[in-house]
């Protein structure tokens, strides 16, 4: 016997939303959607009241203003009359300088101590331990504090560097200083050749690759292993080298003139400096600028270098008086001989040396401070370093996390192979312990980029310091300025971890 | 439920935060204090005392408005700010008034929407040197590194002054006061830049002032005074008068000494006014008809603030200059009680 129903004919009521299941969830849902984007409307109309009441406009027109404030470090060309746009570019740049560094530091630290802390060496591990400990439970703050303390109480001030018998002397044969006010290392100028050198030098990376390639796929085929590491090192060094060193004997002696503005024919350099201290230089190539400025400080003369890219720039430059000794190559002085655009000029009797393809400016005391080189300020170390060890610790235990989640067995399985340890950790327990470590290791990246926030503790121009800081300040645009800051992080962080997703995607178990 | 809490929170929230700026002074009343800005620590203008009682020029107008209003010099919660969240504090209702060395300037004025009631103290921007330096000139600090407190004015004024005289130099920004201070003890900066009353205060607390110089330039003009928000110009008003009641004491000769004598009733009508024995004044402003009296017995007038925290018999020893009264050939002139 066939049972029959009727199929329900009743229509859709209103209390099916709530008494049936099938509704109940979305209209919950539907209900809670609308909660919330009215609280969020709310929030947003009190700002707009708020800030109508208190007269404040919303505006990013102070973007494009004068800033009118001065940055210490920046990466780009900037002074006080560049925009309050060009300000925050510089703190970005500077963020994403110390974001950089740091991740780079924190990964090698990270990794160094995550692996040291399973040794089977006590001491070793017991050491790790401490320092995981150690940073991972005391604010960042402090510590970035903490280091800038030390950095500037316990290195000596450029001036204990003057005099006869100094409180302090310059490292590297005099090419490194130390001082309370950053870390002065020598500055690279390029001179000519360098295309070529940098051209070997490219050449020889491409070698490596193509030679690890080839060393790849002969163990494979025939399970001989080739040195790689020092043909590597070996092909990094040599040709770039050999080409540096055979360019300089060739030309780094080639006396270039210099042509001096108001000289008299064949006057030397110390009795034209006598009359014309500490004088502005120009030089093509820069190398012979650095040349002629270390041969005007044995005269006890400080150079004001001005940077020149082509000869038009150099004749322009001595034509306005921006500088008024140049060097040059011997066949670009007959241009120069008598007036330059109605500047008389001369040319001296002393001549400088060409220079080398890629030649080190050492920093100088000089005035208050040293000058020449560059300049790693404290402020920058000190948060590099602190962001570095603070995010290394917790790198350290993510990477014996991924360590100990690889099983033991694969480590006795590949001893019984015969791989030493070193192999072992490379070739077997890294490469599946990586799959772990990625994920969070972004997170620790994102941590790295937005705790360089903190910057402001010991002065370093980041982001939160130029537009987050100063220029909110002067021009009191809290809510733009501040919503700007937001964006950017957020824009840095999502970036970080999309390129960090790709490298996983790489990484992790493929299943197929 | 607890979405419709939140929401009624929210929305008292917005409304209360809407009405607040018409009623300052009943605020102040009904909480029973004065909620004052003042700096971090800068001794002599406000700092905690060993007791931990703040105290100092800044920290006195504050005394002063809490007398005016609550009779009590004492009622204030003084909230210390740095260069950069002052102004979010008092534009926020944080603090109902901001006397924190702070320089009167157009933008801050007009843009920011602050209203300043005046100006307790007449500086402007100097630089000190340690002596050994050897430097004699702010002329001669051509590539000198400078600290420098960043969200100032002296960052700009500082900036245009190197630049009109052609030199560079390498600004080291520092948050407040007291790291500043180590920076340039440590010799982290060669010159510390900030308002020459600034300077001479931080010098009397080092342990060898006269190892220090203030260089003789003076770059800009930075007249610092107590300022309020806009929008509630009834509470700008006691702020004000507060401040010119203190001015126009040590010019007519109230003290805090002889307050309660004159109090009394005097021969002269302008004390008579002032004191609240003739006319209303106090009820004008919405108070006590004593205001003034509670304010200078418990504060003293101008002259006496300024001898017991920055004057020449202070570890600060700042002469009076340009903060003399008018009749004595400085620039403070209280507009009449009338």
């Amino acid at each position: 016997m066939a049972t029959y129903t009727d199929p329900p004919t009743e229509s859709f009521r209103l209390s099916q939303l709530i008494y049936d299941t099938r509704y109940r969830s979305m209209t919950i849902q539907v209900v809670a959607f609308i909660l919330v984007m009215l609280a969020l409307v709310i929030l947003a109309r009190n700002v707009v009241i708020n800030l109508g009441a208190l007269g404040k406009d919303f505006d990013f027109g102070f973007l494009f203003n004068r800033a009118g404030y001065d940055i210490n470090q920046r990466l780009i060309e900037y002074s006080n009359d560049s925009t309050h746009g060009r300000a925050a570019l510089v703190g970005i740049l500077n963020t994403l300088l110390v974001a950089f560094l740091g991740c780079i530091m924190a990964t090698i630290l990270g990794v160094f101590a995550g692996v040291l802390r399973l040794s089977n060496n006590w001491l070793v591990a017991k050491l790790m331990s401490v320092y995981v400990e150690g940073f991972r439970n005391i604010p960042l703050l402090l510590w970035i504090i903490v280091i800038f303390a030390i950095m500037t109480e316990s290195t000596p001030q450029p001036r204990d560097f003057r005099g006869e018998d100094a409180e302090a002397s310059m490292l590297l044969f005099d090419s490194v200083a130390i001082t309370n006010r950053g870390i002065f290392i020598p500055a690279p100028v390029w001179g000519d050749g360098t295309l070529l050198v940098v051209a070997v030098f490219l050449a020889s990376l491409v070698g490596i690759w193509a030679f690890r390639r080839y060393a790849r796929k002969r163990q494979e085929a025939t399970g001989d292993i080739l040195p790689v590491f020092w043909v590597s090192l070996g092909l990094f060094i040599i040709p770039t080298l050999a080409v540096y060193l055979a360019f300089s004997a060739a030309i780094a002696r080639d006396q270039y003139p210099l042509v001096a503005v108001g000289a008299e024919q064949g006057m030397t350099l110390e009795d034209y400096v006598a009359e014309n201290r500490n004088p502005a230089i120009c030089a093509l190539p820069s190398t012979a600028g650095v040349n002629l400025s270390s041969a005007l400080r044995g005269l006890d003369q400080r150079a004001d270098i001005l940077r020149v890219g082509s000869a038009a720039e150099l004749q322009a430059s001595v034509a306005s008086g921006d500088c008024i000794i140049a060097a040059m190559p011997p066949d670009m002085v007959d241009e120069f001989t008598g007036a330059v655009d109605g500047v008389e000029v001369a040319t001296l009797a002393d001549t400088v040396d060409r220079g080398r393809p890629l030649q080190f400016e050492r920093p100088q005391l000089a005035g208050f401070n040293f000058e020449g080189g560059v300049q790693l300020r404290n402020s920058l170390i000190a948060l590099w370093f602190a962001l570095s060890l603070y995010t290394g610790a917790f790198i350290a235990e993510i990477v014996r996390a991924g360590i100990l989640s690889v099983s033991r067995g694969q480590t006795e399985a590949s001893y019984a192979l015969g791989l030493r340890p070193n192999r072992t950790m490379n070739l077997v327990i890294l490469p599946q312990a990586l799959r772990v470590i990625i994920p969070p290791l972004i997170s620790q990246y994102l941590n790295l980029t937005k705790n360089s926030s903190l910057a402001i503790a010991v002065g370093y121009m980041d982001v939160r310091s130029t537009l987050g800081g100063i220029t909110i300040n002067q021009t009191g645009r809290e809510l733009e300025g501040m919503l700007l800051l937001g964006l950017f992080y957020l824009l840095t962080s999502l970036i970080i971890s999309g390129v960090m997703n790709i490298y996983n995607n790489s990484v992790k178990l493929k299943e197929r | 439920m607890k979405k419709s809490v939140f929401l009624g929170t929210l929305a008292v929230a917005g409304l209360a935060a809407g009405f607040a700026s018409a009623q300052t002074l009943a605020e102040v009343q009904e909480r029973g204090a004065l909620n004052c800005g003042v700096t971090t620590g800068l001794t002599g203008f406000a700092a905690p005392d060993a007791n931990g009682e703040w105290a100092g020029f800044d920290v006195a107008i504050c005394r002063a408005v809490a007398a005016a209003v609550l009779g009590d010099p004492m009622a204030v919660e003084f909230v210390p700010t740095t260069g950069q969240t002052r102004f979010t504090a008092l534009a926020s209702g944080e603090i109902d008034v901001l006397a924190r060395n702070t320089t009167w300037t157009f933008s801050r004025d007009v843009d920011l929407s602050f209203e300043f009631v005046g100006v307790n103290y007449y500086d402007g921007q100097g630089f000190m040197v340690p002596r050994d330096l050897g430097v004699s000139s702010a002329m001669e600090l051509d590539g000198a590194t400078v600290c420098i407190q960043t969200g100032t004015t002296t960052e700009l004024n500082l900036a245009d002054f190197f630049a009109s005289n052609n030199m560079s130099y390498e600004p080291v920004p520092i948050e407040t006061n007291a790291e500043a201070q180590q920076q340039y003890l440590a010799g982290a900066c060669d010159v510390y830049t900030t308002d020459a009353s600034g300077l001479a205060a931080t010098r009397a607390t080092f342990e060898d002032p006269s190892a220090h110089v203030v260089l003789p330039e003076i770059i800009s003009k930075e007249p610092l005074g107590p300022l309020v928000r806009h929008g509630d110009n009834e509470w700008g008003d006691i702020v004000r008068w507060t401040l010119n009641g203190l001015i126009s004491a040590e010019e007519l000769g109230i003290t805090s000494a002889n307050v309660m004598e004159l109090a009394a009733g005097t021969e002269n009508p302008e004390i008579n006014r002032m004191l609240g024995t003739e006319g209303e004044l106090g009820a004008m402003l919405g108070l006590e008809s004593d205001w003034l009296v509670n304010v200078i017995s418990s504060v003293g007038n101008y002259g006496e603030i300024f001898e017991g925290n920055i004057g020449e018999n202070t570890p600060i020893g700042l002469a009076r200059g340009l903060n003399a009264q008018w009749t004595d050939g400085g620039l403070l002139y209280s507009p009449p009680f009338r």
